[in-house]
């Protein structure tokens, strides 16, 4: 990645270290002095948010796994030893259950934010996989996290999803079952399952890191994108991430954490299930089996298809369809701010996600069903049809001329009319080094 | 749309499914409201609710239902009933429980310690179904926060044993609880007016056995409540007063940027 | 403008008021220290020892079976507590020991000052000579010496030998020779009865 960096070392240790292992060259180039767009709205401060709450879910999960139990007998009771003996046990269990919740909320939002502005156009698009594969990640990490605590929700909802393999036996007769025993290391969902969940938990989020590192890297590239969708210009297009995104980034995770607090402190059983404290008993199902808030639209759209193999690859799909969606797409144009068509499919997409999320919890039955299924058909119209189809119809509003324009006004910008009449397109894989 | 009207609808989605989630026990039937000074969220226990709320389940619920997560000494600690050192250790040595193997490889009775949970009334499952027409009384510990509507739902249950309404087919060996989902429960009404005497002189009353004990059930399963609200209240002020410096050192910053453009402009 | 205008130097766009120490920025990075001091405390308080472990401090003993010169070795806090019930000519060696030849004058007894001196009477139970109360663990490196069986070697002394490093100690307890800077260690403990002994 060779590319002019300003960096100076400021003391001979710090040539030392810079000849040897440039690690504080790389962070002043990266995240110091790195150029990015001026005009940044709120929406982007999650990526930020997001990587806190990487470390904060890693620094209490490895501290309660000081103190957790992975057999059978010995879980459920360890977390309650964890709540009312351990120093503070309270408070990191607490964190990690709520900051899961926390996690998914800003993944969510900082999704969104990709798919509104199409950030995932080229040159883009690797960020975009990468970041679906992070959410992937996140979904099996968070699954097999609450798995651990044991109670009837953790088991029964092992036991559900990991049948969901099963369906297999309709392709190949046999195949499934034998998945579904090699993954329960047993006949039915017990002890040994518990124990690999427990070690696949503790790695999962490693990976995570390794992902969001190259994550990263594969945003520095082309540099950030901005709500106007179009490219940076010039120097007057940026400023450098600190102070300004720093301090943005910081206000920001300071606001998110007012939330999670609020939960940690005052209703940290809000978003869980009653039910997960009943310890786990292998010959007693609760009478409606709910995951977590943040996979409800996906267990929706499982259940809204009457067919077991079929709503297996329903839920798969809905999921991996997020991979093709820079191919998918067809506009020339990257934000929905200058798409006033695509803008009220978009919003429907949010809507119908939100929905989806509410059936999920209900029983799949009577209306809950019908809407479920009209929701699912739209869920997936939005990436099958309405993007390839509408970015091509589409007239686009003016985009402006520059970022800058679009933050001072054409005038301060010194942009003429004529310069700025032409939509500006997607543009070829350059490095922000070599435009500016 | 403004982002921040975005951003509230997205964050109330949140425990808008939450609500949904809960409301999903649409077999449950409704449940009342009490008021509890641990509901809002800087409340606390009332020491000497929790005190009676043990004495009720040590002379009445104890029988059946075990509370195995619980410790002796967890009844002297701060932040629950707060019982003296010298109760809690009468409260203990009062009870036998078993120990063992001795040197010559035998279980033996002992009085029990601060240090032990407290004692189960039935050695095991079976023995606790045996003993119960094969229904197995649940262990207390987290009942509380293993039911929709906690104490609520608990003292809703207490009191809500009636004869069932005209025309219910009531199982042979159960009986009719308004609030029990289905309406039929296996456990007989387990308090009566006067069925123990409060140490402190309270009426010995069913409504108040069912209040005090629904409040020592709810210490049981969350004994650091208080603590958690009280280290709450400082964590949300300095949160607050943080995130008031940061909006100022952020616009401060910004403001930079608006100097280099007007100075840019110039 | 066209798009190369000028190459890019991270320094041309610091030309806002680049020292301008604020207030309001020190007051954020003071907040944000704090916090982080914060966070970081009950990361660190988790791993001390949690309420259970701390309410087992105390363990109970029955004594009856425990003849003159016979030793019994209980565990308390997860430490292996020597209880010695002393002949008499153990206790007369120990008495007859000037203080002077100890290595360690003091008691290292937690039921009496820091500064009592290591003589006998401060060793053994208080009005119960022959009982001998003591923490098993060498001071050296923290083996566990010999000498509670019949059969161990005791060492010169006729007390405990402990077999990493050769440390030897006496009747009542106390190092006499080899590498162990301290006596063996007297946990709390009282005479609950003339059976039973609390520790802790």
């Amino acid at each position: 990645m060779a590319h002019p960096s300003s960096y100076q070392p400021g003391s001979r240790f710090e040539s030392w270290l810079d000849a040897r292992l440039p690690v504080v060259r790389v962070m002043y180039d990266q995240f110091m002095v790195f150029p990015t767009p001026r005009n940044l709205n709120y929406w982007w401060t999650f990526g930020g948010i997001l990587t806190f709450m990487l470390g904060v879910q890693i620094a209490t999960g490895i501290v309660l796994a000081m103190h957790y139990v992975p057999t059978s007998d010995g879980a459920f009771n360890s977390v309650e030893h964890i709540m009312r003996d351990v120093n503070w046990g309270w408070l990191l269990r607490y964190t990690h259950a709520v900051g899961a919740s926390m996690f998914f909320l800003a993944a969510y939002i900082h999704t969104f934010r990709g798919l509104y502005y199409g950030s995932y156009k080229a040159p883009r698009e690797v960020l975009w996989i990468l970041g679906v594969l992070i959410l992937m990640l996140m979904i099996a990490t968070a699954f097999m996290g609450y798995s651990l605590v044991w109670g009837q929700m953790s088991f029964w909802a092992v036991t559900v999803i990991t049948n969901l393999f099963s369906s297999l036996d309709a392709v190949i007769p046999g195949l499934g079952t034998k998945l579904v025993e090699w993954i329960w290391g047993g006949f039915a969902v017990g002890g040994p399952t518990l124990n690999r969940l427990y070690s696949l938990h503790y790695l999962f989020p490693f990976l995570i890191a390794g992902v969001v590192v190259l994550h990263i890297w594969a945003l520095h590239i082309p540099g950030n994108n901005n709500p106007t969708g179009i490219d940076v210009k010039t120097t007057r297009d940026v400023v450098p991430f600190h102070p300004y995104y720093t301090i943005k980034d910081g206000f920001a995770l300071v606001a998110f954490i007012v939330l999670f607090a609020a939960m940690v402190f005052y209703a940290p059983n809000l978003l869980g299930h009653p039910d997960n404290y009943i310890p786990a008993n292998p010959l007693q199902t609760p009478p409606h089996i709910v995951p977590e808030w943040y996979f409800l639209p996906f267990y929706a759209i499982l259940r809204a298809i009457p067919n077991k193999l079929l709503g297996v690859i329903a839920l798969m799909s809905s999921i991996t369809i997020l991979f093709f969606v820079p191919w998918l797409d067809t506009s020339k144009v990257r934000s929905t701010r200058y798409r006033p068509i695509y803008k009220w499919f978009f919003w429907a997409f949010v809507v119908t996600c939100i929905v989806l999320g509410y059936l999920g919890a209900q029983p799949p039955e009577g209306w809950y069903l019908v809407f479920g299924r009209i929701f699912t058909v739209y869920y997936f119209a939005f990436f099958l049809l309405v993007m390839p189809a509408v970015g091509l119809i589409e007239r686009p509003r003016a985009l402006p001329g520059s970022i800058t324009e679009s933050v001072l006004g054409p005038e301060a910008a010194g942009q003429t009319v004529a310069s700025r009449s032409v939509p500006n397109p997607p543009a070829p894989a350059r490095k922000r080094e070599e435009v500016l | 749309m403004k982002p921040w009207l975005i951003a509230s609808f997205i964050v109330l989605a949140m425990p808008g499914t939450a609500l949904a989630q809960q409301q999903n026990n649409n077999h449950a039937p409704e449940i009342a409201h009490q008021g509890w000074t641990f509901s809002p969220p800087f409340g606390s226990y009332d020491n000497a609710q929790l005190q009676r709320g043990f004495e009720v389940y040590r002379g009445i619920c104890a029988n059946c239902h075990s509370m195995r997560l619980l410790s002796y000494r967890n009844l002297g600690e701060p932040g629950g009933p707060e019982f003296s050192p010298k109760k809690v250790e009468t409260f203990a040595s009062q009870v036998q429980v078993t120990d063992g193997p001795n040197e010559k490889g035998e279980m033996f009775q002992r009085p029990a310690r601060p240090s032990d949970p407290l004692r189960s009334p039935f050695a095991n499952e079976q023995q606790a179904r045996a003993a119960n027409q094969g229904a197995l009384p649940p262990d207390l510990s987290v009942i509380a926060k293993a039911r929709e509507g906690g104490p609520d739902y608990i003292y809703a249950l207490l009191t809500g044993y009636s004869d069932p309404p005209q025309g219910f087919e009531l199982a042979p060996g159960m009986h009719y609880n308004k609030a029990f989902p289905g309406h039929q429960i296996a456990m007989p009404p387990p308090l009566s007016d006067g069925a123990i005497k409060y140490a402190d002189g309270t009426k010995p009353t069913l409504d108040n056995y069912a209040r005090d004990v629904s409040a020592y059930l709810m210490w049981a399963a969350e004994p650091k409540l208080e603590e958690r609200h009280k280290t709450g209240a400082q964590v949300m002020i300095f949160l607050l007063v943080f995130l008031v410096i940061m909006y100022l050192a952020k616009r401060t910053v910004w403001a930079r940027l608006h100097h280099r453009d007007a100075t840019n402009a110039a | 403008m066209a798009s190369h205008e000028t190459p890019f130097n991270p320094s041309l766009m610091n030309d806002e008021e680049p020292t301008r120490r604020d207030v309001i920025l020190i007051a954020a990075g003071g907040f944000a220290a704090v916090g982080a001091a914060a966070v970081l405390w009950p990361l660190l308080d988790q791993m001390n020892p949690d309420a259970s472990a701390l309410s087992l401090a105390t363990t109970e003993v029955d004594i009856s079976h425990v003849e003159a010169g016979q030793a019994i070795t209980v565990m308390w806090r997860g430490k292996p507590i020597f209880i010695r019930h002393r002949t008499d000519q153990e206790i007369a060696k120990a008495k007859d020991t000037p203080l002077d030849d100890l290595p360690d004058r003091l008691a290292r007894n937690a039921n009496l000052p820091d500064d009592a001196p290591a003589a006998d009477a401060n060793r053994a139970a208080k009005d119960r000579e022959p009982w001998l109360v003591m923490i098993g663990i060498c001071t050296h490196l923290g083996c566990i010496p010999k000498g509670q069986a019949v059969g161990d070697y005791k060492g010169e002394f006729g007390g405990w030998f402990c077999p990493c490093h050769g440390s030897q100690y006496d009747t009542a307890g106390r190092i006499r020779k080899g590498p162990a800077p301290q006596n063996l260690a007297i946990p709390p403990y009282n005479f609950a009865s003339d059976t039973k002994i609390k520790i802790g």
